[in-house]
């Protein structure tokens, strides 16, 4: 702790990559580009690229497993060997089968799994580059994903990181403030319903700190909202909305 | 996954009932923990140890030092690692099999809460810079489970880190001697887990396994000596409002103080 850092915000508060504390990465979403898939996702997002593909409701396998009153939701989290600096081994790391667990759990409860007895619905989110802030940029995708898969749901799920660099709390870290940074959050919720349905945390955050953290991943997260209907809208209705009584909408402008 | 652990529907609605009621089927109140007991230096051949009992979940921890080679990325520092293993003998529905996730889960919560709050000065755990450094491994072994793994786990893993020896070792020519002096480790802070659960949108703490099988989610909120939040984790498929996570935030710092001031009177004298 005691060598030279490089600062990772300037003294006008301009970050390494040439964005202010509340402002996300350039962020990109297509809907529909897998085409085998029953619904399917593309998120660039900072130089995150990540394609989620959602096949179900279809036969559970192994078939004890299957659940009499609902779908029973599989995940899979991978990244790509090319998709880090060093090869990654394309085996299933720890920290990738925790990762799915959290991201299944995250998209759980927006879906109606009560709809489809005794399916299987199987997300899966594969890294193809990953820049930090991977595991919520997979969970937005698969939000769309679930949705273009006419999978029924109580509303999107939208992520956001949120993280502290240079003691200062900021939207949406980039590799290196992931890295280099003192701390980082994941956080995604339901937008509509204001559920949080999944946050991590590593780093030092005051109570202060955490309480901003939370607020700030909101703003943000809706801001992510509006790509994620953008992209929706795109896909169906040739970017027209069909109706604008959209109630996040509402929510965006206050 | 399907619920291992299956709870009644009446046994359901009972405890649905009484948390309407803010009350709890063994009494607690929804901010208050079981019974807590650390008991240190349980086995003898390892650095350290501690077995923790908090209510009816039972889990012992051992730590073991050795030399070991350093990550090529981290040249500079010592190697501390955390595993925990939920034994088949510790609930009637366990098998024996390589770990699940909800096993990986919990091993790498602990291991973030002891990391993040920088708990043990791994940079002066080193005996040659990129060659050789001490490593330690602290493996938990789940003897009973009654809910809330993650801060009974977390807290023997502490416990048996703030009671170990670590062998001195020195760099003799090109090999590593032990000396044969036993030192504590260098130990900076205590990290505190504190893991709540949402039960038809009622928060408690420290949930005992029926709860967990009635719960909506859970969240873990590791504080350190200064309060500062240094890890957390979310987990099962339900959600939280954002001002529950608050609450949660709020209790994670002040049961995390009473913890702390447990876990240091349990360990004093090292």
């Amino acid at each position: 702790m005691t060598e030279e850092k490089r600062r990772l915000i300037d003294e006008n508060g301009i970050r390494t990559d040439g964005r202010r504390w509340d402002e996300l990465r350039p962020l990109k979403i297509e809907v529909g580009v897998v085409k085998n898939a029953d619904g399917s996702a593309l998120i660039e997002w900072g130089k995150n690229k990540i394609i989620a593909a959602v096949y179900g409701p279809k036969e559970m396998h192994p078939k004890h497993l299957e659940l009499a009153d609902r779908a029973f939701l599989k995940c899979r989290y991978h990244m790509a060997p090319f998709s880090v600096e060093e090869r990654k081994n394309p085996a299933p790391s720890r920290r990738e089968i925790e990762i799915s667990k959290v991201i299944r759990e995250a998209l759980q409860p927006a879906l109606f799994l009560e709809d489809y007895p005794r399916t299987a619905i199987q997300v899966y989110v594969e890294v193809l580059q990953s820049d930090g802030g991977s595991r919520v940029a997979g969970v937005t995708a698969s939000a769309l994903a679930l949705a273009d898969a006419g999978i029924n749901m109580r509303d999107l799920v939208v992520g956001c990181a949120v993280g502290k660099v240079d003691g200062k709390v900021v939207l949406d870290l980039n590799d290196i403030e992931d890295k280099e940074g003192s701390g980082d959050m994941p956080f995604t919720f339901m937008p509509n319903l204001n559920q949080v349905t999944l946050l991590q945390m590593d780093g030092l955050f005051t109570l202060d700190e955490f309480k901003q953290a939370v607020e700030l991943g909101k703003a943000g997260g809706m801001k992510v909202y509006q790509a994620q209907r953008e992209a929706l809208l795109k896909r169906y209705f040739d970017g027209a909305a069909p109706d604008s009584s959209a109630p996040a909408a509402e929510m965006m402008e206050a | 996954m399907p619920k291992s652990f299956v709870v009644e529907t009446i046994k359901r609605n009972q405890i649905v009932d009484a948390l309407a009621k803010g009350k709890r089927l063994d009494g607690r109140g929804v901010n208050e923990y079981r019974k807590l007991e650390i008991k240190t230096h349980v086995i003898q051949k390892a650095n350290g140890s501690a077995m923790v009992t908090l209510g009816d979940t039972q889990v012992l921890a051992g730590v073991k030092i050795d030399k070991g080679v350093p990550f090529p990325d981290t040249p500079d520092k010592g190697l501390l690692i955390v595993g925990a293993e939920v034994l088949p003998m510790a609930a009637s529905y366990l098998e024996a099999g390589p770990p699940d996730e909800s096993a990986i889960e919990l091993a790498r919560v602990v291991d973030r809460g002891v990391r993040e709050s920088e708990m043990i000065d791994v940079s002066s755990l080193v005996i040659k810079e990129g060659k050789w450094v001490y490593s330690v491994f602290v493996d938990v072994n789940i003897l009973n489970v009654d809910g809330n793994l993650f801060d009974a786990t977390s807290y023997a893993v502490v416990a048996a880190l703030l009671t170990a020896k670590m062998p001195r070792f020195v760099l003799d020519g090109d090999t590593v001697k032990d000396t044969g002096e036993r030192l504590p480790l260098p130990v900076r802070k205590v990290p505190v887990s504190v893991t709540m659960a949402t039960i038809n949108g009622t928060l408690v703490l420290d949930p005992t396994e029926e709860e967990e099988a009635v719960m909506d989610a859970r969240i873990t909120l590791d504080t350190e000596d200064e309060g500062h939040i240094c890890a957390g984790q979310k987990g099962e498929p339900g959600s939280f409002t954002p001002e529950q996570v608050l609450t949660a935030a709020e209790w994670s710092i002040a049961k995390g103080r009473e913890i702390r001031q447990k876990i240091k009177e349990a360990t004093a004298g090292g």
